[in-house]
């Protein structure tokens, strides 16, 4: 089953970026669909974060990834590199749950 | 394509070299990151050719920390990949942009497709001209294909020596790489001027509504399901700015 949904997404995520590099523009230009296309990862990106960062199964916690996920806001707020901003979410996350066991 | 009206002037000409220098330092800090991909893949019960496959094959990371996120927390296996290829859809508006800036031969085309992701499109598009877009784009997809799968393996095989990847933080990579992300995609919206008044910027209030949409839904719907609520923001504040607009 996870192999199935590997091909899946490979498939589908080479097929969108061959079509973006071979249809005429004019298929892919209209404005709803160009905003659309614009709004949808924002909107997915959005929900990965909130549910990775508070689901536990089917609960919602706030626990120490809360606190690496602030950690990583700061950082881009500095403009760090991003990198760094990986790093701080996880040595915070890490310390924060060294320390309240 | 006509040249943007914040523009003053035809850029300056720009160095080979410092094409090169912009397209590797994006290629291989980003493509270190495949460490954590690795890692996080291994957390989430992937196999090491499982983990290497998706990298090799999707190389589109948020795609990939999606599909492995949502495994992870026990999503059907279908329900994971309709959240990574909405996240993938993204790539061919790149795709489209790119094939008028790089314009490639038709038989390239297929191979360099696989490196249109943001990371390419972002250099590419930086360039003043063709030949440094396309000297970036090259540059930039190598480099960082190369490096992806490499750290992918090293993080895939390295897992098992961490142990539990949750005790290093290492939950909260996929997150972080998502809100960087996020962060840059409304970034990049700011830059280009259409959409420079708060109030009428669809981004913020979709982000929100979406995040509220998952969290809202996440104990009352099988895993996997929640992102595929959270999308619904998007369509949703379409219509309500529309419908506003219309009253207005």
């Amino acid at each position: 089953m996870i192999w199935a949904a590997i091909a899946l997404v490979a498939a589908g995520c080479y097929a969108v970026k061959l079509l973006g590099l071979s249809v005429p523009a004019a298929v892919l230009e209209r404005p709803m669909v160009r905003r659309l296309a614009a709004l949808v990862p924002i909107a997915t990106l959005a929900g990965l974060i909130a549910l990775q960062t508070f689901g536990e199964g089917r609960t919602l916690v706030v626990d120490a990834r809360a606190a690496g996920l602030a950690a990583a806001a700061a950082a881009l707020l500095l403009r760090a590199p991003f990198l760094v901003v990986v790093a701080a979410a996880v040595l915070v996350t890490a310390a924060v749950r060294a320390l309240t066991g | 394509m006509t040249a943007s009206s914040t523009q003053t002037g035809p850029p300056p000409p720009k160095p080979r070299a410092a094409v090169v220098r912009d397209a590797l330092g994006v290629g291989i800090t980003v493509g270190l990151s495949g460490f954590v991909f690795g890692v996080t893949s291994s957390g989430a019960g992937l196999s090491v050719a499982q983990t290497c496959a998706l990298s090799l094959l999707v190389f589109t990371g948020a795609s990939q920390f999606a599909l492995v996120g949502a495994i992870g927390a026990g999503g059907a296996p279908f329900a994971a990949a309709a959240g990574a290829l909405f996240l993938g859809a993204r790539n061919a508006f790149y795709g489209l942009r790119l094939s008028q800036l790089l314009a490639l031969p038709a038989a390239v085309r297929p191979l360099a497709a696989q490196w249109v992701i943001d990371e390419t499109s972002a250099v590419a598009l930086a360039q003043p001209d063709r030949a440094a877009a396309r000297l970036g784009f090259t540059v930039t997809g190598v480099s960082l294909y190369l490096g992806w799968n490499i750290t992918t393996l090293l993080g895939a095989l390295g897992a098992s020596a961490l142990g539990d990847p949750s005790a290093w933080g290492l939950d909260a990579a996929g997150p972080a790489v998502f809100l960087a992300l996020l962060v840059s995609m409304v970034r990049g919206g700011d830059s280009r001027g259409s959409w420079r008044r708060i109030r009428e910027r669809p981004e913020p209030v979709t982000a929100f509504v979406a995040a509220v949409l998952a969290l809202a839904s996440l104990p009352f719907l099988p895993a996997g399901v929640p992102i595929l609520v959270a999308a619904l923001a998007a369509p949703a504040v379409l219509v309500v700015n529309r419908r506003r607009r219309d009253l207005s």
